[in-house]
């Protein structure tokens, strides 16, 4: 496939795959893919929302606890930098599609520099939280004061009540080795944000390589279809930080 | 004369062997595993899911062996242990979840909608290459000492207790499930985007409505368990807190989670072999499939039924029993669509003219099994019942009825009905129709009196038994070695078909549908143009005239190079 | 080699499960036989080649789709209907069921009875006819309490308490299982349910329960040590009673003391004739045995090892061994119900 440049972009021969009869076959199928792929990816950090909506209602005051350790203002900071980078992907996309090639780099770029923003940002967070000795498993510790109201010695995790009758008569009643449920909220924190910032780092990888390729005039880029798959990903991972940060940081905040 | 197997078929010229085909194309390692063809991607599925298919058989033997005697057996506890965990992981996530949709879905969907590959050829040939690293990393799992947490990983005890290589697995499943995932999107893409003009839904073959729904459930349903199993990966490599309860976690949101994918899972495993029996029945009968808006509705039907169906499996955790009426409710529902199908497919024998081949001979194993498996499962969804059943060897049996007895002679149905696609040759008829028998009367060996220990109480998983369960194990034991030698047969003459068979030409089995007009095996790019599709599915009505009318084997309306019907002898 | 089919049917849910299910296996039955016969019939009558009739092929009828869509469907809501009322009569156990505290960890299972205090460990002792509820809970993995008998089961959960209630119909012994994978034994964790009549309940139930036997089963053993250690082998191991007398067959025997008094032999008597051997003594026999003192220092015996010796004791024959009253005047043949 000869590739020639041609003043009105619309006519400009494109790189059409062998199993597509054309190029709008093509585009449509590309939409249609990123789209489904990030219905799968709904269900992925869907059972995490799950089961932090479950442990949250059942562990409502040790979250709370929890939660107000989380660092809300770089969690606030994160939040201004990817919503500025979606902005800064959508004019990427239109500069694209009006084939300004400079213009689509320089979006392209900040965006890619808010994503390197918000990595370096969750760097400070996450360590900031493990000298804390925040980060889930052996390392755990739960030493911020209970609130005053709440009586030091009552078991912030539920264990199942023992029916009357019984209590005192068996030899075993549950025991948690913990009486706190701080760990488990940390767990889901560190895992759904770690999970949030492995996309964010995938993104920098595929909106980085497609910036090299517009850069290079490779064919493939020729059409503003890929980077417009880049950027649904993008807006993907954005809306999930939306979800996430209030959720985490936010509800229940005194 | 012996080299032609199959009766009526037209012995193909010397002039049409060599034609250049997908096969041929290239020959070098490179242009395997670099492929982008979906024909030789499905070739190395097919490898691929044999070879595990293998290791879960051989899984299978140990635990049959083992079972013979109810104490003091060749393997320890904890090597019987691992014996049901491998034959469990290996034999549902690396090969039935696969084995139809990466196999036939890739290779005969496309050409079944009149398209030249898949919608995305590069994500299909990554899907590959997880399936085989995960695969690779569940053998490095058993070479390592292997995995005793059973194929649901209940937690705590795969996530805390356990001392086997349960991370290790839980890598290679989680890489396959996106091997699972990349099928799925293309395969959904593919339908909606590249169906040959003027294939309208309701013109596709039923096996791209069974492949669809398919899709539907391997998309909204694997990250699920994917994510799942993840979490339990966490809490067992980093001490994260979960699901277990010493730190507040909760073993049953574990199980939730876990059988929210893996119930869907099973209907992954069905869907697309009663997808193939269709496409069998139709062709083996010269009858368009009976009521086919109601069957490929309903395939639609099990794909989101069975998403709210899950905690049927979870009746006696002691789930609120408002919940597990639901569920119950549910669970009868689904059993409609299913019924559905099979009277559907019975009532298209009706007034057909019966070609009683090997695939057909599957199907129809298929039917029945299928029955007595899905009947079983009602016994399950009822509430009281399955309060007794639940955790024994009825379910066991019940699930091998559905998912050996049904996708498994899917599967065979399959890979018989599109062998001379594929390969270009004819496998011995004879010895594909004795295998067939052979599966049939070792399979119901092996697991009916399975029904009858569930319905006494045995447990499953359990490797010492009360001796009062040992003649029904022993009979099932070696109802299983017949079982194994049905599987060996065909393994065997299907290899010698590659080198000796007969050259099948484009349509043996004088079969409708697009696959069945380009030459066997296809060329790379399928079709020279595509076609444009003007006329219903599984347009049989030419082909069943002209049989009746003293025709072999042909239809006379799909133009092939050259005219098909021979002359009877 | 046996060849079973049915189980016992010892609850009264057992006889409704039973009831859903032999309907469920005549509905199996109807429709399998009904599509293997739809499947051969046509098969043999439209093989191609066959003369059959093959004129007006339909491919579809709206009336037969819906006859069987929504025939199979009703029963389906028949059976669930059925099935329920059982299933949600199990979550509601009776005010006065009896409680049993059932904790399950790898790999036994630890029974109490929360009315006596009673322990056992992998089996339960209960009255027929009693409504019995098991409170259940696991100390480690996610275990399951399966009594196949009583078509009963629910899983034994860690950190959380599940119920379960039932009322055995039938008096007998009948194996129950671990119904979870648990891990290397779970094959191993399970054991026996002994439903009793409520006369031989509430005697093994003044007696301790378990106690008694298992005591006897371990401490026996120890017994038989003990029996060594203090020398009390050096006269009463011999059959010919010539030093002192034999103890085979002593157990729950009757015998005439020194001063005419006729006793039986029981708990009571043979700790008297350890520790007080001289107030015992039976006609005949020099007074040649010396006391042992009870305590827990050097040379003395403690109550547990008097107890030991009395189970080595029984262990060596006797008669009414399953008689556990402590009385003299005990007479009562054991009825042995569901015992070992």
């Amino acid at each position: 496939m000869s590739t020639v440049e041609l003043e009105h972009p619309t006519f400009a021969p494109q790189h059409v795959g062998h199993q597509f009869e054309e190029l709008d076959q093509q585009n449509d199928a590309y939409i249609v893919g990123i789209w489904i792929f990030l219905v799968t990816e709904i269900m992925f950090f869907g059972a995490l929302f799950l089961a932090l909506t479950i442990y949250r209602y059942n562990y409502a005051t040790a979250f709370e606890e929890a939660h107000n350790a989380l660092n809300w203002k770089l969690g606030m900071l994160n939040t201004f930098i990817l919503l500025t980078s979606s902005f800064f992907m959508a004019m990427a996309v239109r500069a694209k599609t009006l084939d300004h090639r400079s213009e689509t780099k320089m979006w392209l770029g900040l965006t890619l520099l808010c994503a390197f923003g918000f990595l370096t940002v969750k760097y400070f967070e996450y360590s900031a939280e493990i000298r804390e000795h925040h980060f889930p498993g052996p390392t755990f510790r739960w030493e911020a004061p209970s609130r005053a109201n709440v009586e030091a010695n009552t078991p912030l995790i539920q264990m199942s009540e023992a029916p009357k009758g019984i209590a005192g008569l068996g030899n075993y009643t549950p025991q948690p080795i913990e009486h706190h449920a701080h760990q488990l909220f940390f767990s889901l924190y560190f895992i759904m944000t770690g999970l949030h910032g492995l996309h964010v780092l995938v993104g920098i990888l595929v909106l980085g390589c497609l910036w090299v390729l517009i850069a290079v005039k490779h064919p493939a880029v020729e059409d503003y279809i890929p980077l417009e798959i880049g950027g649904i990903y993008w807006h993907f991972v954005d809306i999930v930080w939306i979800f996430l940060y209030p959720l985490v940081y936010l509800i229940g905040r005194q | 004369m012996s080299s032609i197997s199959v009766p009526g078929a037209v012995p193909v010229p010397e002039s049409r062997k060599e034609r250049e085909n997908y096969l041929n194309i290239q020959h070098t390692v490179a242009s395997w595993l670099l492929t982008l063809d979906h024909k030789r991607i499905a070739i190395l599925y097919l490898l691929g899911i044999t070879f595990m298919f293998a290791i879960g058989g051989a899984a299978a033997a140990g635990i049959r062996i083992a079972l013979v005697r109810p104490h003091d057996t060749f393997f320890s506890n904890e090597v019987y242990n691992k014996l049901f965990s491998i034959h469990g992981i290996v034999m549902v996530f690396f090969f039935l979840v696969p084995s139809i949709p990466a196999v036939f879905g890739n290779f005969a969907l496309p050409l079944m909608i009149g398209a030249r590959d898949v919608a995305f050829p590069r994500l299909n040939l990554l899907s590959w290459y997880l399936y085989m690293t995960g695969s690779f990393l569940m053998l490095l799992a058993i070479i390592f000492g292997g995995v005793d947490t059973g194929w649901t990983f209940y937690t705590p005890y795969s996530s805390v207790y356990s001392d086997t290589n349960v991370s290790l697995v839980i890598f290679g499943v989680f890489i396959a499930g996106f091997s699972s995932i990349a099928t799925g999107v293309n395969f959904l893409v593919t339908i909606h985007k590249m169906r040959a003009p003027g294939m309208t839904w309701f013109r596709m073959p039923l096996f791209v409505w069974a492949m669809y729904a398919t899709s539907i459930i391997m998309i909204l349903g694997t990250p699920v368990v994917a994510i799942t199993l993840f979490l339990v990966a966490m809490e067992r490599i980093f001490g994260f807190c979960v699901f277990n309860p010493v730190c507040g976690g909760d073993p049953l949101l574990f199980e939730h989670l876990f059988w929210f994918y893996s119930h869907p899972a099973v209907y992954i495993m069905i869907l697309p072999s009663m997808g193939v029996v269709s496409e069998v029945i139709a062709c083996f009968s010269r009858k368009r499939i009976f009521g086919y808006e109601f069957v490929g509705f309903s395939s639609l039907a099990i794909a989101l039924l069975g998403f709210l169906v899950w905690g049927h499996h979870m009746f006696v955790t002691g789930e609120s029993m408002y919940s597990g009426m639901v569920f119950s409710l549910l669970s009868f529902l689904i059993a409609v669509p299913s019924a559905i199908k099979v009277f559907n497919w019975s009532a298209t024998l009706y007034k057909g003219n019966i070609w009683l081949s090997a695939p057909m001979i599957y199907a129809l194993g298929f039917i029945g099994l299928f029955t007595i498996g899905g009947l079983t499962g009602l016994y399950l969804a009822s509430l009281a019942v399955d309060v007794h059943l639940n955790m024994t060897y009825f379910v066991v049996a019940h699930f091998h009825y559905v998912m050996v007895g049904g996708a498994i002679f899917g599967f065979m149905a399959a890979l018989h009905f599109w062998w001379p696609k594929m390969t270009g040759r004819l496998y011995p008829e004879s010895w594909a129709k004795l295998a067939a028998l052979i599966m049939f009367i070792g399979f119901n060996l092996t697991f009916f009196p399975q029904f009858i220990l569930g319905y006494l109480g045995m447990p499953r998983r359990y490797h010492y038994y009360l001796p009062e369960y040992q003649a029904w194990n022993i009979l099932s034991s070696a109802g299983a070695s017949v079982l194994a030698v049905g599987y060996i047969i065909p393994f065997c003459y299907l290899l010698w078909s590659l080198f000796k068979g007969a050259p099948a030409g484009d349509n043996p089995w004088g079969a409708v549908g697009l696959e069945w007009t380009i030459s066997s095996p296809p060329p790379s790019h399928n079709y020279d143009e595509v076609p444009i599709v003007t006329w219903e599915a599984y347009d049989y009505e030419p082909v069943i005239q002209a049989e009746l009318a003293g025709a072999a084997v042909g239809h006379p309306l799909m133009t092939t190079e050259e005219p098909y019907i021979k002359e009877t002898e | 080699m046996e060849l079973p089919v049915i189980p016992p049917a010892a609850s009264t849910f057992a006889d409704e499960v039973d009831h859903i299910f032999y309907t469920l296996v005549g509905l199996t039955i109807f429709f399998t036989a009904l599509v293997f016969c739809l499947l051969i019939v046509f098969v043999v009558r439209y093989h191609r080649g066959s003369k059959a009739n093959r004129a007006n092929r339909s491919f579809g009828n709206l009336p037969m789709e819906l006859t069987w869509s929504i025939i199979p469907g009703i029963i389906g809501l028949v059976i669930f209907a059925w099935s329920a009322r059982p299933y949600a009569e199990a979550y509601n156990p009776p005010a006065d069921a009896q409680e049993i505290l059932v904790i399950g960890k790898r790999w036994m299972w630890h029974l109490q009875h929360a009315d006596s205090g009673i322990r056992e460990n992998n089996e339960l002792h209960i009255p027929v006819g009693k409504a019995i509820k098991l409170t259940m809970i696991s100390q480690d993995v996610i275990h399951g309490f399966y009594v196949p008998a009583f078509r009963v089961k629910r899983d034994c959960l860690p950190g959380y308490y599940n119920t379960v209630w039932f009322i055995p119909t039938k008096v007998g012994k009948y194996p129950f299982y671990c119904t979870e994978y648990c891990g290397t034994n779970h094959s191993k964790m399970g054991g026996f349910v002994y439903v009793m009549t409520p006369a031989d309940y509430l005697q093994w139930k003044e007696n301790g329960g378990n106690l008694e036997v298992a005591h006897r089963e371990i401490a026996a053993e120890r017994g038989y040590d003990l029996f060594n250690k203090y020398g009390c082998a050096n006269c009463h191991a011999s059959e010919d009673g010539v030093h002192g007398p034999t103890l085979n067959g002593l157990y729950g025997s009757k015998v005439v003391l020194q001063n005419g008094q006729t006793v039986t032999v029981d708990d009571n008597f043979i700790r008297q004739s350890i520790v007080n051997p001289d107030s015992v003594r039976v006609a005949g026999y020099p007074p040649l045995m010396q006391a042992y003192s009870v305590g827990d220092g050097p040379g003395q015996l403690s109550e547990e090892e008097i107890l030991e010796l009395i189970a080595y004791i029984k262990s060596l024959g006797g008669q009414n061994l399953r008689t556990l009253k402590t009385t003299s005047s005990s007479t009562q043949p054991s009825k042995g119900a569901g015992g070992k």
